[in-house]
Protein backbone atom coordinates (compact mmCIF):
# COMPACT_ATOMS: atom_id res chain seq x y z
CA UNK A 1 0.00 0.00 0.00
CA UNK A 2 1.68 3.36 -1.26
CA UNK A 3 2.25 5.79 1.84
CA UNK A 4 -0.25 8.31 2.31
CA UNK A 5 0.66 11.99 1.90
CA UNK A 6 0.76 14.70 4.66
CA UNK A 7 -1.92 16.32 3.46
CA UNK A 8 -4.17 13.46 3.27
CA UNK A 9 -2.88 12.75 7.34
CA UNK A 10 -4.11 16.25 8.01
CA UNK A 11 -7.15 15.94 6.51
CA UNK A 12 -7.94 12.55 8.10
CA UNK A 13 -6.89 14.28 11.93
CA UNK A 14 -9.34 16.94 10.87
CA UNK A 15 -12.37 14.92 10.08
CA UNK A 16 -11.64 12.47 13.48
CA UNK A 17 -11.66 15.69 15.52
CA UNK A 18 -14.33 17.26 13.90
CA UNK A 19 -16.85 14.41 14.11
CA UNK A 20 -15.42 13.81 17.95
CA UNK A 21 -16.10 16.81 19.41
CA UNK A 22 -19.07 17.31 17.27
CA UNK A 23 -17.39 20.72 15.20
CA UNK A 24 -18.03 21.97 11.87
CA UNK A 25 -14.80 19.78 9.79
CA UNK A 26 -15.25 23.19 8.09
CA UNK A 27 -14.22 25.49 11.18
CA UNK A 28 -11.31 23.43 11.55
CA UNK A 29 -8.08 25.20 9.57
CA UNK A 30 -4.86 23.13 9.66
CA UNK A 31 -3.02 26.45 11.20
CA UNK A 32 -5.25 27.28 13.93
CA UNK A 33 -4.63 26.19 17.83
CA UNK A 34 -6.83 23.65 17.99
CA UNK A 35 -7.49 23.75 21.83
CA UNK A 36 -9.56 26.45 21.03
CA UNK A 37 -11.06 25.84 17.66
CA UNK A 38 -12.41 22.53 19.79
CA UNK A 39 -12.66 24.00 23.22
CA UNK A 40 -11.14 21.24 24.80
CA UNK A 41 -8.61 20.74 28.02
CA UNK A 42 -5.75 18.72 28.78
CA UNK A 43 -7.80 15.56 29.72
CA UNK A 44 -9.74 15.99 26.30
CA UNK A 45 -6.46 16.32 24.27
CA UNK A 46 -5.47 12.68 25.77
CA UNK A 47 -8.14 11.52 24.33
CA UNK A 48 -8.16 12.89 20.95
CA UNK A 49 -4.13 11.63 21.18
CA UNK A 50 -5.31 7.95 22.06
CA UNK A 51 -7.64 8.51 18.96
CA UNK A 52 -5.23 9.40 16.65
CA UNK A 53 -2.95 6.16 18.11
CA UNK A 54 -5.96 4.06 17.44
CA UNK A 55 -6.41 5.84 14.51
CA UNK A 56 -3.29 5.55 12.65
CA UNK A 57 -2.24 2.53 14.60
CA UNK A 58 0.73 4.44 15.80
CA UNK A 59 2.78 5.40 18.96
CA UNK A 60 2.84 8.46 19.14
CA UNK A 61 4.95 9.69 23.07
CA UNK A 62 3.17 12.65 25.25
CA UNK A 63 6.44 14.74 24.88
CA UNK A 64 6.30 14.78 21.33
CA UNK A 65 3.33 16.63 21.32
CA UNK A 66 4.50 19.30 24.08
CA UNK A 67 4.11 22.68 23.00
CA UNK A 68 1.82 21.00 19.72
CA UNK A 69 -1.26 23.44 19.45
CA UNK A 70 -1.98 23.50 15.75
CA UNK A 71 -3.34 20.76 13.45
CA UNK A 72 -0.75 20.97 11.39
CA UNK A 73 2.37 20.23 13.27
CA UNK A 74 0.28 17.55 14.94
CA UNK A 75 -0.30 15.74 11.15
CA UNK A 76 4.06 16.23 10.69
CA UNK A 77 4.47 14.45 14.20
CA UNK A 78 2.16 11.80 12.76
CA UNK A 79 3.41 11.48 9.86
CA UNK A 80 6.90 10.90 10.56
CA UNK A 81 5.35 7.46 12.39
CA UNK A 82 3.40 6.30 9.70
CA UNK B 1 -21.83 -2.88 54.79
CA UNK B 2 -22.98 -4.51 51.51
CA UNK B 3 -23.25 -1.39 50.21
CA UNK B 4 -22.34 2.30 50.99
CA UNK B 5 -22.68 5.48 49.25
CA UNK B 6 -19.79 8.10 49.72
CA UNK B 7 -18.79 11.62 48.32
CA UNK B 8 -15.99 10.41 46.09
CA UNK B 9 -16.92 6.70 45.60
CA UNK B 10 -19.00 3.95 46.17
CA UNK B 11 -19.70 0.11 46.68
CA UNK B 12 -22.36 -2.87 45.94
CA UNK B 13 -22.39 -5.68 46.25
CA UNK B 14 -24.56 -8.26 43.41
CA UNK B 15 -24.28 -12.00 42.50
CA UNK B 16 -20.83 -12.25 44.71
CA UNK B 17 -18.96 -9.88 43.22
CA UNK B 18 -18.09 -5.91 44.96
CA UNK B 19 -18.27 -3.18 42.47
CA UNK B 20 -16.30 -0.05 43.40
CA UNK B 21 -17.19 3.01 41.69
CA UNK B 22 -15.25 5.73 41.27
CA UNK B 23 -17.51 9.03 41.16
CA UNK B 24 -14.98 12.15 41.96
CA UNK B 25 -14.97 15.13 39.72
CA UNK B 26 -12.67 15.93 37.25
CA UNK B 27 -11.27 12.39 37.26
CA UNK B 28 -10.98 11.04 40.90
CA UNK B 29 -8.38 12.46 41.87
CA UNK B 30 -6.88 11.04 45.03
CA UNK B 31 -6.82 13.56 47.95
CA UNK B 32 -7.34 13.53 51.30
CA UNK B 33 -11.42 13.11 50.87
CA UNK B 34 -10.67 9.87 48.54
CA UNK B 35 -7.91 8.46 50.98
CA UNK B 36 -10.52 8.66 53.92
CA UNK B 37 -13.31 6.60 52.10
CA UNK B 38 -11.13 4.54 50.83
CA UNK B 39 -9.57 3.28 53.93
CA UNK B 40 -13.83 2.48 54.68
CA UNK B 41 -14.01 0.32 51.86
CA UNK B 42 -10.40 -1.21 52.81
CA UNK B 43 -11.88 -1.62 56.18
CA UNK B 44 -15.37 -3.14 55.03
CA UNK B 45 -13.62 -5.35 53.07
CA UNK B 46 -12.49 -7.98 55.37
CA UNK B 47 -15.94 -8.49 55.92
CA UNK B 48 -17.11 -8.82 52.31
CA UNK B 49 -14.54 -11.03 51.34
CA UNK B 50 -16.53 -13.36 53.51
CA UNK B 51 -19.22 -13.40 51.37
CA UNK B 52 -18.64 -12.58 47.31
CA UNK B 53 -15.64 -14.00 45.24
CA UNK B 54 -14.27 -11.24 43.23
CA UNK B 55 -14.07 -7.12 43.35
CA UNK B 56 -14.29 -4.68 39.80
CA UNK B 57 -12.83 -1.57 40.49
CA UNK B 58 -14.06 0.96 37.77
CA UNK B 59 -14.92 4.86 37.27
CA UNK B 60 -17.90 6.64 36.09
CA UNK B 61 -16.11 9.77 35.22
CA UNK B 62 -16.24 10.09 31.42
CA UNK B 63 -12.26 11.87 31.45
CA UNK B 64 -10.93 8.04 32.78
CA UNK B 65 -10.59 5.69 35.54
CA UNK B 66 -8.06 8.34 38.12
CA UNK B 67 -5.96 10.88 37.22
CA UNK B 68 -4.09 10.32 40.27
CA UNK B 69 -2.87 12.37 43.32
CA UNK B 70 -4.82 15.49 44.40
CA UNK B 71 -1.67 17.73 43.44
CA UNK B 72 -3.28 21.05 44.67
CA UNK B 73 -4.31 19.72 47.67
CA UNK B 74 -0.95 18.25 48.03
CA UNK B 75 0.51 21.19 47.11
CA UNK B 76 -1.83 23.24 49.26
CA UNK B 77 -1.91 21.49 52.06
CA UNK B 78 2.23 21.86 52.13
CA UNK B 79 2.20 25.48 51.83
CA UNK B 80 -0.04 26.62 55.15
CA UNK B 81 2.84 23.74 56.90
CA UNK B 82 6.12 24.17 58.76
CA UNK B 83 8.31 22.34 56.56
CA UNK B 84 9.32 19.18 59.05
CA UNK B 85 4.86 19.43 59.34
CA UNK B 86 4.50 19.21 55.61
CA UNK B 87 7.08 16.14 55.85
CA UNK B 88 5.26 14.15 58.27
CA UNK B 89 1.82 14.82 56.32
CA UNK B 90 3.30 13.33 53.53
CA UNK B 91 4.64 10.58 54.83
CA UNK B 92 1.35 9.83 57.00
CA UNK B 93 -0.32 10.19 53.36
CA UNK B 94 1.53 7.72 52.20
CA UNK B 95 1.54 5.20 55.05
CA UNK B 96 -2.52 4.99 55.06
CA UNK B 97 -2.55 4.90 50.98
CA UNK B 98 -0.31 1.97 51.06
CA UNK B 99 -2.38 0.46 53.98
CA UNK B 100 -5.29 0.62 51.25
CA UNK B 101 -3.48 -0.54 48.49
CA UNK B 102 -1.75 -3.59 50.50
CA UNK B 103 -5.03 -4.32 51.31
CA UNK B 104 -6.79 -4.79 48.25
CA UNK B 105 -3.76 -5.99 46.84
CA UNK B 106 -3.90 -9.49 49.36
CA UNK B 107 -7.78 -9.68 49.54
CA UNK B 108 -8.58 -13.23 48.98
CA UNK B 109 -10.89 -12.60 46.19
CA UNK B 110 -10.22 -12.01 42.80
CA UNK B 111 -9.73 -7.92 41.84
CA UNK B 112 -10.54 -6.87 38.71
CA UNK B 113 -10.12 -3.20 37.60
CA UNK B 114 -12.37 -1.85 34.84
CA UNK B 115 -10.54 1.05 33.46
CA UNK B 116 -10.69 3.65 30.64
CA UNK B 117 -9.18 7.24 29.58
CA UNK B 118 -6.87 8.20 31.94
CA UNK B 119 -5.56 5.93 34.40
CA UNK B 120 -2.10 8.11 35.68
CA UNK B 121 -0.43 8.18 38.64
CA UNK B 122 -2.10 6.95 41.72
CA UNK B 123 -5.09 5.96 39.48
CA UNK B 124 -2.19 3.46 37.63
CA UNK B 125 -1.12 2.21 40.85
CA UNK B 126 -5.18 1.25 42.16
CA UNK B 127 -5.38 -0.35 38.55
CA UNK B 128 -1.98 -2.48 39.51
CA UNK B 129 -3.02 -3.69 42.82
CA UNK B 130 -5.68 -5.90 41.05
CA UNK B 131 -4.96 -9.41 39.71
CA UNK B 132 -6.40 -8.04 36.21
CA UNK B 133 -6.35 -5.28 34.13
CA UNK B 134 -9.49 -4.93 31.59
CA UNK B 135 -9.09 -1.86 29.47
CA UNK B 136 -11.41 -0.30 27.30
CA UNK B 137 -9.35 0.71 23.84
CA UNK B 138 -9.64 4.45 25.37
CA UNK B 139 -7.38 3.55 28.28
CA UNK B 140 -4.24 5.49 29.14
CA UNK B 141 -1.83 4.39 31.34
CA UNK B 142 1.12 6.57 32.69
CA UNK B 143 3.52 7.60 35.62
CA UNK B 144 4.31 11.73 35.33
CA UNK B 145 5.92 11.97 38.51
CA UNK B 146 9.31 12.05 36.90
CA UNK B 147 7.96 15.11 35.39
CA UNK B 148 7.75 16.81 38.34
CA UNK B 149 10.68 15.58 40.21
CA UNK B 150 9.66 12.82 42.23
CA UNK B 151 8.94 9.18 41.74
CA UNK B 152 5.18 7.53 41.58
CA UNK B 153 4.19 7.11 45.85
CA UNK B 154 1.38 5.06 46.27
CA UNK B 155 3.64 1.29 45.31
CA UNK B 156 3.66 2.06 41.36
CA UNK B 157 7.54 0.93 40.81
CA UNK B 158 7.44 -2.15 42.72
CA UNK B 159 4.28 -3.65 41.50
CA UNK B 160 4.91 -3.04 37.93
CA UNK B 161 8.51 -4.86 38.77
CA UNK B 162 6.24 -7.96 39.77
CA UNK B 163 4.71 -7.58 36.98
CA UNK B 164 6.47 -6.27 33.99
CA UNK B 165 10.33 -6.89 32.60
CA UNK B 166 12.20 -4.26 33.90
CA UNK B 167 12.70 -2.30 30.46
CA UNK B 168 9.59 -1.36 30.37
CA UNK B 169 9.21 -0.59 33.58
CA UNK B 170 11.97 1.77 32.77
CA UNK B 171 11.07 2.99 29.72
CA UNK B 172 7.29 4.06 31.57
CA UNK B 173 9.17 5.70 34.56
CA UNK B 174 12.06 7.09 33.08
CA UNK B 175 10.20 9.01 30.02
CA UNK B 176 7.10 10.05 31.89
CA UNK B 177 5.15 9.16 28.42
CA UNK B 178 1.91 6.84 28.46
CA UNK B 179 0.56 3.61 26.90
CA UNK B 180 -2.38 3.51 25.10
CA UNK B 181 -4.46 0.22 25.90
CA UNK B 182 -3.41 -1.75 22.64
CA UNK B 183 0.80 -0.55 23.94
CA UNK B 184 -0.25 -1.58 27.94
CA UNK B 185 -1.76 -5.01 26.47
CA UNK B 186 1.36 -6.13 24.46
CA UNK B 187 3.76 -5.33 28.13
CA UNK B 188 1.97 -7.93 29.56
CA UNK B 189 -0.33 -5.19 31.96
CA UNK B 190 -3.19 -5.31 30.46
CA UNK B 191 -5.47 -8.56 30.78
CA UNK B 192 -7.99 -7.81 27.81
CA UNK B 193 -8.79 -4.56 25.36
CA UNK B 194 -12.41 -4.13 24.63
CA UNK B 195 -14.57 -1.52 22.59
CA UNK B 196 -14.86 1.52 23.95
CA UNK B 197 -17.07 1.69 27.38
CA UNK B 198 -17.40 -1.74 27.53
CA UNK B 199 -14.85 -2.75 30.52
CA UNK B 200 -17.18 -3.13 32.99
CA UNK B 201 -19.16 -5.13 31.03
CA UNK B 202 -16.54 -7.39 29.88
CA UNK B 203 -15.40 -7.21 33.95
CA UNK B 204 -18.69 -8.60 35.34
CA UNK B 205 -18.71 -11.05 32.43
CA UNK B 206 -15.06 -12.37 33.66
CA UNK B 207 -15.93 -11.71 37.66
CA UNK B 208 -19.04 -14.69 36.76
CA UNK B 209 -16.58 -16.98 35.19
CA UNK B 210 -14.29 -16.50 38.02
CA UNK B 211 -17.48 -17.38 40.34
CA UNK B 212 -17.53 -20.56 39.12
CA UNK B 213 -14.51 -21.79 40.34
CA UNK B 214 -13.99 -23.58 44.15
CA UNK B 215 -12.84 -20.61 46.11
CA UNK B 216 -10.42 -21.93 48.31
CA UNK B 217 -8.25 -22.87 45.17
CA UNK B 218 -8.56 -19.55 43.51
CA UNK B 219 -7.58 -18.13 46.91
CA UNK B 220 -4.55 -20.50 47.43
CA UNK B 221 -3.32 -19.86 43.52
CA UNK B 222 -3.57 -16.07 44.41
CA UNK B 223 -1.56 -16.48 46.88
CA UNK B 224 1.22 -18.36 45.54
CA UNK B 225 1.68 -16.37 42.43
CA UNK B 226 1.22 -12.61 43.84
CA UNK B 227 3.33 -11.91 46.52
CA UNK B 228 3.51 -8.48 47.88
CA UNK B 229 6.91 -6.84 47.76
CA UNK B 230 6.60 -5.66 51.25
CA UNK B 231 10.30 -4.36 51.65
CA UNK B 232 10.53 -2.68 48.52
CA UNK B 233 7.26 -0.99 49.43
CA UNK B 234 8.46 0.55 52.36
CA UNK B 235 11.49 1.62 50.73
CA UNK B 236 9.68 3.85 47.77
CA UNK B 237 7.51 5.80 50.95
CA UNK B 238 11.40 6.86 51.87
CA UNK B 239 12.72 7.51 48.54
CA UNK B 240 9.54 9.64 47.67
CA UNK B 241 9.33 11.50 51.21
CA UNK B 242 13.14 12.73 50.62
CA UNK B 243 12.70 13.28 46.63
CA UNK B 244 9.56 15.84 48.02
CA UNK B 245 11.16 17.92 50.47
CA UNK B 246 13.68 19.42 47.88
CA UNK B 247 12.89 23.02 46.07
CA UNK B 248 12.72 22.00 42.97
CA UNK B 249 9.10 19.58 43.64
CA UNK B 250 8.04 23.07 45.11
CA UNK B 251 8.71 24.76 42.30
CA UNK B 252 7.08 22.56 40.16
CA UNK B 253 4.17 21.40 41.81
CA UNK B 254 3.28 25.47 42.55
CA UNK B 255 4.10 25.81 38.38
CA UNK B 256 1.66 23.37 37.78
CA UNK B 257 -1.24 24.74 40.36
CA UNK B 258 -1.12 28.30 39.28
CA UNK B 259 -1.05 27.28 35.36
CA UNK B 260 -4.16 28.16 33.65
CA UNK B 261 -3.14 27.04 30.28
CA UNK B 262 -5.16 24.27 28.51
CA UNK B 263 -2.20 22.11 28.75
CA UNK B 264 -0.75 22.47 32.43
CA UNK B 265 2.74 22.33 33.12
CA UNK B 266 4.88 19.17 32.96
CA UNK B 267 7.90 19.45 31.49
Amino acid sequence: MPMQTSEQTLDEILTLAAAHFKVPREKLAPDEDFFKTLGIDSLQALDLLTRLENHFRIELPDYELQGVSDFRTLASRIQARL
Amino acid sequence: MKSWQGQSLSWDTKDGVIELALHRGPCNEIGSLTLSELENFANALHGLAASNHALIIHSTMKPGFCAGADLRELYQRSQEMAKGDAAKGVRDFLERIHKVMNTIDAAPLTTIAAVHGVTFGGGFELALVCDLIIADKMGRFCFPELRLGLIPGFGGIPRLKRDLGNGVVRDLLLTGRSFNATKAQAAGLVSQVVAEGEALKVARATAAQIGKFDRETAIAAKKFIKPIPYEELKQEIDIFCDLFMRPAVEQGLRKFVESTDAQPYLP
